[in-house]
């Protein structure tokens, strides 16, 4: 990364923070009335075959240390509150991804009595993934979409 | 005098360990569990209702996601009735394809269960073995259906998809390297010994005990129980390729590790005589668009025990009642059974062995 000297600490801090931020997001994984398949789609992604971790992703157990809030299904009765408590509980910048066809539009499960809808009705949501399940590659390019979007201006590009 | 008041560790329902939803209270004395209590039905979506309101075909499309583990367990579970109800019967080749993905499912999720609970057990190497080799069943899984997850294979009536020369040479090309991954992971199970340390004598569930609380699948095996429902009635293809139960008496973790991964075994055997005794011939029946009235009870061998299906017609296009019992509902008594007495950090390892499916269970 270049930094510009003759600004001030503040804006220098701010662009290490963004640094470290696009190169080692932490993410958390909740499911909030999926069906299991993107889940274990995003645990595929994880592991050796696809490797997620290369692009510094690491999926964290607590909301208190995650950037990224990767959302799968559509959300449940029983589970709005939760998913909003986890989302209220993360520190600020956060993210959220939203995967498969559920958690966007509520896809198969639109009409059933206990679903209220899908995760941006709930939470505001930065990248939505599609698919039913979305393939582990796209969800990496979903991913990389995302951590792309929060680049600074070119001329402060992270190398 | 201090009351004595019980601690309670609540875990849940968003969780690092487990990938679904579900609230447990763990009752701790010290480090000891004294009593669990497991509170369910967060992925609880109303699929059972939602099947009223669609036709017999849409419904397969439906039911096939209440689990993306299981899907071909719940649509061929699903056919298997409505084809019962409506005096159909899918061809020998669709029932035979029918069975053969049903083990190639069997495959990739006793792989998923071996590295989910080898994960929980702090043994992270090998839940990134396993799933890196789970991969060639997912591909075999891609190559004949089209998807990884939601393979879509049965239509009422038969299945979508034939199985073809270059597709045979696949499977078995997949099935012989992980053959030989699995007898390396059965090696590991029982011979590492800090591994084994997690695993031997936990969570043990006697004979009695299973019958007693009803657990069924590889669970019900692991303690002694020979109930395998592709034996005792058995659907699609399974009369003409007779299924080894295989059991063992102990009743533990271990006991779990050893029975799922020898299932993996006959899996493989089951496999390969099904590719190569595929009977010629149609994939698909003709299937009415009503289906006759009366109600019709289907089961099937799910990874995880058996799967129930209750279908009533009232003789129109919908379904007038889809019931879904699954097994993981029936797994969920052991834990109550077998956890106290047991270190609290060896909760994760007793919830991950009776390989628990939270969206088939809550639906």
């Amino acid at each position: 990364m270049s930094l510009n000297l003759t600004e001030t600490w503040e804006h220098t801090l701010d662009a290490l923070r963004t640094w470290a931020r696009i190169n080692s997001p932490w993410a958390i994984h909740y499911n909030s009335g999926s069906c299991n398949g993107c889940d274990i789609e995003i645990l595929a992604t994880l592991t050796p075959r696809y490797d997620l971790e290369r692009f510094g992703v690491k999926l964290q157990g607590s909301p208190r240390h995650a950037d990224v809030l990767i959302c799968t299904g559509p959300v449940t009765l029983q589970s709005r509150d939760r998913l909003k408590r986890i989302y209220e509980q993360m520190p600020e910048p956060k993210f959220v991804v939203a995967v498969g066809a559920c958690a966007i539009s509520g896809g198969a499960f639109q009409v059933c009595y206990n679903v209220v809808g899908h995760i941006d009705e709930v939470i505001p949501v930065n990248a939505y993934i599609p698919g039913c399940p979305p393939r582990p590659e796209a969800i990496i390019d979903g991913m990389v979409k995302l951590l792309q979007s929060l680049q600074p201006q070119p001329e402060v590009m992270v190398s | 005098m201090l009351a004595l008041e019980k601690f309670i560790v609540p875990i849940g329902p968003q969780h690092p360990a487990l990938k679904e939803p579900g609230h447990f209270e763990f009752a701790v004395d010290g480090e000891t569990v004294t009593s669990v209590n497991v509170r369910l039905g967060y992925v609880h979506r109303g699929i059972e209702k939602a099947t009223e309101d669609r036709n017999w075909a849409q419904n397969l499309y439906l039911l096939e996601r209440i689990c993306g583990i299981c899907s071909h367990t719940h649509a061929l579970c699903y056919s298997l009735g409505v084809e019962a109800l409506a005096e159909v019967t899918a061809p020998p080749r669709a029932q035979v394809i029918r069975s053969l993905v049903a083990e190639l499912e069997r495959v990739h999720s006793h792989f998923l269960w071996l590295g989910v609970a080898a994960h929980e057990g702090g043994f992270d190497t090998l839940f990134m073995y396993s799933w890196r080799d789970r991969e060639t069943i997912m591909d075999v899984l891609e190559g004949l259906t089209g998807n990884r997850v939601n393979y879509s294979a049965n239509v009422l009536g038969g299945v979508k998809f034939d199985v073809d020369e270059k597709q045979r040479a696949a499977i078995q090309r997949g099935v012989d390297y992980l053959e030989e991954r699995t007898h390396h992971y059965y090696k590991v199970v029982t011979t590492d010994s800090t591994f084994i340390r997690r695993t031997r004598g936990v969570g043990t569930l006697t004979t009695a005990q299973a019958e007693h609380v009803g657990v069924i699948g590889p669970m019900a095996r692991a303690s002694g129980i020979a109930r395998d429902v592709r034996v005792d009635a058995p659907y699609a293809a399974y009369n003409l390729f007779p299924v080894n139960v295989v059991v063992e008496t102990a009743g533990d973790l271990e006991a779990r590790f050893v029975v799922r991964l020898k299932e993996l075994l006959e899996s493989y055997r089951l496999i390969r005589e099904m590719v190569d005794n595929l009977p010629p011939g149609d994939l698909t029946v003709r299937m009415p668009r009503k289906v006759k009235e009366g109600e019709a009870i289907s089961r099937i061998e799910a990874p995880r025990g058996e799967a129930f299906y209750f279908i009533k017609s009232n003789g129109g296009e919908k379904p007038e009642r889809v019931k879904v019992r699954t097994p993981s509902l029936c797994n969920f008594m052991s834990i109550i059974a077998t956890a106290p007495g047991h270190q609290l950090a060896d909760m994760p390892m007793i919830l991950a062995g009776i390989d628990p499916c939270f969206s088939c269970n809550d639906r």
